[in-house]
């Protein structure tokens, strides 16, 4: 059980001490942003931050050596393994990049069914780590669930998050090409990068074959020019290490510098929220409770307006363990929606294959970006599948490996391994997931953690619909790669649990009505107008693009909406 | 391209999963599972190592596999990366090579010439390529397998191999995506 309160007196001087105007629980991606924007707008913001510090350059330590100056070259130990079995599996964790992992020994959950929980406990959380593709949801995804039955309808439209989607990648240095698409709306954006020969040559093909798709250059976080004192990128691509160069967004980069330079930040870490304080008669958040993870007391810090950004399951839990005679099943739950309607996107499945020819062509840098393939399937009437709803897009490249034949040995198969080899392209698929009441997370207050804390029960599946487009992500891979001529080409599909794409969400959904839905238009809990709700769990569908760039998005613009609903009054 | 890409290229090098796949890509080892921590080498072990991957990945024009102390690196790999199950295949596949040494030369591999070398291991490699062709999914992997794929790795993430065997620059500062390429170029290490 968590140790002492320090608030055993709750005195005016120690309750003035710890008053702030806002409170912000969370520092990754959509927890920097609520920083800056509130800090900037002129309140006092005291960010709590459940682990440790992580400043910028300085705590990237590792990201400057070369392979041979690691112990195992980068490679992973057993000890790893044993250690984080879970975390050790994500493509992102390497030798440098895994102190910006959880050990899963440290932090359990429980799986009803598998689910893989990727997190980062740090200031900047995941920010450091994710891979920084970044695309705007269309009305196409904004009006599927009134359309199509699942989950409840979005409470707003493209035109309502469009400005808002301008605002963050003009500050964050998103990098793309203007491309037209409807289901993919253009940017704000920097320079794009460069497709090389193959994908250019696959591109080509894909426009003269299939008038229905197209294959774009990524839109990514990279700094292909320089934004304010940060960038430009370095073509590493070691961004998940932590970049020394700024080059890539995150909130240690970005978000979190411009806070502080307004003076009005207090950026607390080791500060685990344990729940949000309510005062039922002026039915209004007061603050949060937390427990100090170094001294294990804990402390009860108190504003006008707090915003949830914990992270989809952290967000869940938060609420879930606020219990009071108000909110006996967690704040803001008169819905009974909290924690429910989890969704990942499910990828892992793809094509690749070779491509004979471009032999007198290569490239200089390593890119931290692919290309794109937007979605094409039940975007339109002419598009309209009738084995599934929804959609899904494809990332990819292309590059050129060393020769495969690695036999015999000695001098004739040094030679031979020291050339590139042919030309090779794979193109993996994202897909949406459905939004089902039964996909959850409740708390389990049998099985405690090292905090005395109770722990996630996770229930989590697939179903028919992922499955069935499942079948045609994969098929209509292979159609587009071998279409454009490449040979050899296999499918895959390697089944990942949920959770393993790391775009959890929906566990505290946005919606029109407050018996369906937790969060009103402007991200305030329906029940609970100071507690905004900006990350993953406010997804009211999940569509099929990387999420991260929509969860800036309408962070910033429930800031702005939270400062106006203060300056009224009505908070 | 990342670590992942560098695992699995030594995989398509060598037409098979990769040693102990499931540590280098996946991870899906059981927390249960004890490592081997009395795995101990010698520096006998290291200099034997040493000639071992010398002999696959010899001095030309540019360092061998010895220069970039690509022994060492075995060593390392075997003791914190490999199971249990696959050390004990490399730690008994150190002795077959000396076997196999002694019956066809009458000598121990640190005792015979550099071609006597080549000739044993092409021997010893074509004996592994028809096992790994034909084993069960459940059987262990064969011990030179496990020596090669960690020579490759090891030599190719080392300085003298990643800079002078192939090309490698720290910080690119751009991307080209399309350049010309000749005949003889190295190929990115990275």
């Amino acid at each position: 059980m968590p140790g002492d309160s320090l608030n055993v007196n709750l005195n005016n001087q120690s309750v003035s001490q710890n008053t702030y105007d806002a409170i912000v629980v969370g520092s990754g991606i959509s927890g920097g942003w609520a920083a800056k924007e509130l800090c900037e707008k002129g309140l006092k913001t005291l960010v709590l931050e459940r682990g440790r510090n992580v400043e910028h350059i300085k705590d990237y330590a590792g990201t400057e050596k070369d392979p041979w100056d690691l112990p195992h070259h980068c490679n992973l130990t057993q000890q790893d393994k044993t250690e984080s079995p879970i975390q050790s599996k994500c493509y992102a964790y390497d030798e440098v990049s895994k102190k910006f992992f959880v050990k899963d020994s440290e932090h359990p959950y429980n799986q009803v069914k598998r689910f893989d929980w990727i997190r980062g406990y740090q200031v900047g959380g995941r920010s450091l780590l994710w891979g920084r593709q970044s695309y705007r949801l269309s009305d196409i995804d904004f009006e599927a669930n009134a359309k199509d039955g699942f989950g409840v309808d979005w409470p707003i439209r493209y035109k309502d998050i469009a400005p808002w989607y301008s605002y963050v990648e003009k500050f964050a240095g998103i990098n793309g090409n203007k491309d037209g698409l409807p289901q993919l709306p253009d940017g704000e954006f920097l320079p794009p990068m460069e497709m090389n020969c193959l994908e250019k040559h696959v591109a080509a093909q894909m426009k003269s074959k299939f008038k229905d798709r197209v294959m774009i250059i990524g839109r990514s976080a990279n700094h292909t020019a320089r934004v304010g004192d940060r960038g430009p990128c370095q073509y590493r691509n070691k961004c998940h290490q932590g970049c020394p160069f700024g080059g890539y967004f995150s909130s240690n980069s970005a978000t979190l510098p411009a806070a502080a330079r307004t003076g009005n930040l207090t950026l607390r870490p080791n500060s685990i929220v344990l729940e949000v304080l309510y005062d039922k008669d002026r039915k209004r958040a007061t603050g949060v409770r937390i427990l100090d993870a170094e001294t294990n007391k804990t402390q009860e810090y108190y504003a006008k307006v707090i915003f949830l950004n914990a992270s989809t399951l952290g967000t869940s839990f938060i609420l879930l363990h606020s219990v009071s005679d108000a909110f006996p099943n967690g704040l803001g739950n008169s819905s009974g929606q909290v924690g429910h309607n989890l969704m990942d996107h499910h990828y892992g499945v793809g094509a690749n294959g070779i491509y004979e020819g471009f032999e007198d062509q290569y490239y200089y840098g390593r890119r931290p970006n692919g290309i794109y393939i937007p979605r094409f399937r039940n975007i339109s009437k002419e598009t309209k599948r009738s084995d599934y709803v929804r959609g899904f897009g494809y990332q990819g490249g292309a590059s050129r490996g060393r020769p495969g034949n690695g036999d015999g040995i000695g001098v004739e198969l040094k030679e031979h391994l020291t050339e590139p080899g042919v030309w090779r392209m794979g193109i993996g698929s994202w897909g949406e997931h459905l939004p089902y009441y039964e996909n959850k997370v409740t708390l389990n207050h049998d099985k405690k953690d090292k905090f005395g804390l109770p722990t996630l029960d996770i229930d989590c599946e697939f179903k028919e619909n992922e499955k069935a487009m499942r079948k045609d992500m994969m098929a209509s891979a292979a159609e587009i790669l071998e279409a454009a001529g490449l040979k050899k080409v296999k499918t895959y599909d390697s089944n990942p649990a949920p959770g393993f794409c790391i775009h959890e969400m929906g566990t505290a959904r946005m919606g029109r009505d407050p018996k369906t839905s937790v969060l009103n238009k402007f991200n305030q809990m329906h029940d609970v107008k100071n507690v905004y709700i900006t990350d993953g769990s406010c997804m009211t569908s999940s569509a099929c693009q990387n999420p991260s760039l929509t969860y800036m998005a309408l962070t910033a613009r429930a800031c702005d909406h939270a400062v106006n609903e203060l300056k009224k009054g009505n908070l | 391209m990342n670590r992942r890409d560098a695992i699995s290229r030594v995989a398509l090098l060598l037409g098979g999963t990769v040693i102990g796949a499931e540590i280098f890509l996946n991870g899906c080892a059981s927390p249960d599972k004890k490592v081997g921590a009395s795995v101990d080498f010698t520096p006998d072990d290291i200099a034997f190592l040493d000639e071992v991957a010398e002999t696959i990945i010899p001095q030309t024009d540019t360092p061998g596999a010895k220069a970039a102390k690509v022994g060492t690196f075995m060593t390392v790999m075997v003791k914190d990366c490999y199971d249990e199950k696959n050390q004990k295949i490399f730690l008994e596949g150190m002795g077959k090579v000396n076997d196999a040494s002694k019956k066809k030369f009458d000598k121990g591999f640190m005792s015979i010439t550099a071609e006597q070398r080549k000739e044993l291991l092409t021997e010893i490699d074509k004996e592994m390529k028809d096992y790994q062709k034909n084993k069960k999914k459940e059987d262990g992997a064969h011990y030179f397998n496990q020596m090669k794929q960690l020579t490759l790795l090891g030599y190719f993430t080392s300085e003298e191999g990643a800079t002078k065997a192939l090309r490698y620059v720290a910080v690119p500062g751009r991307y080209d995506a399309c350049i010309p390429y000749k005949k003889g170029d190295k190929a990115w290490a990275l």
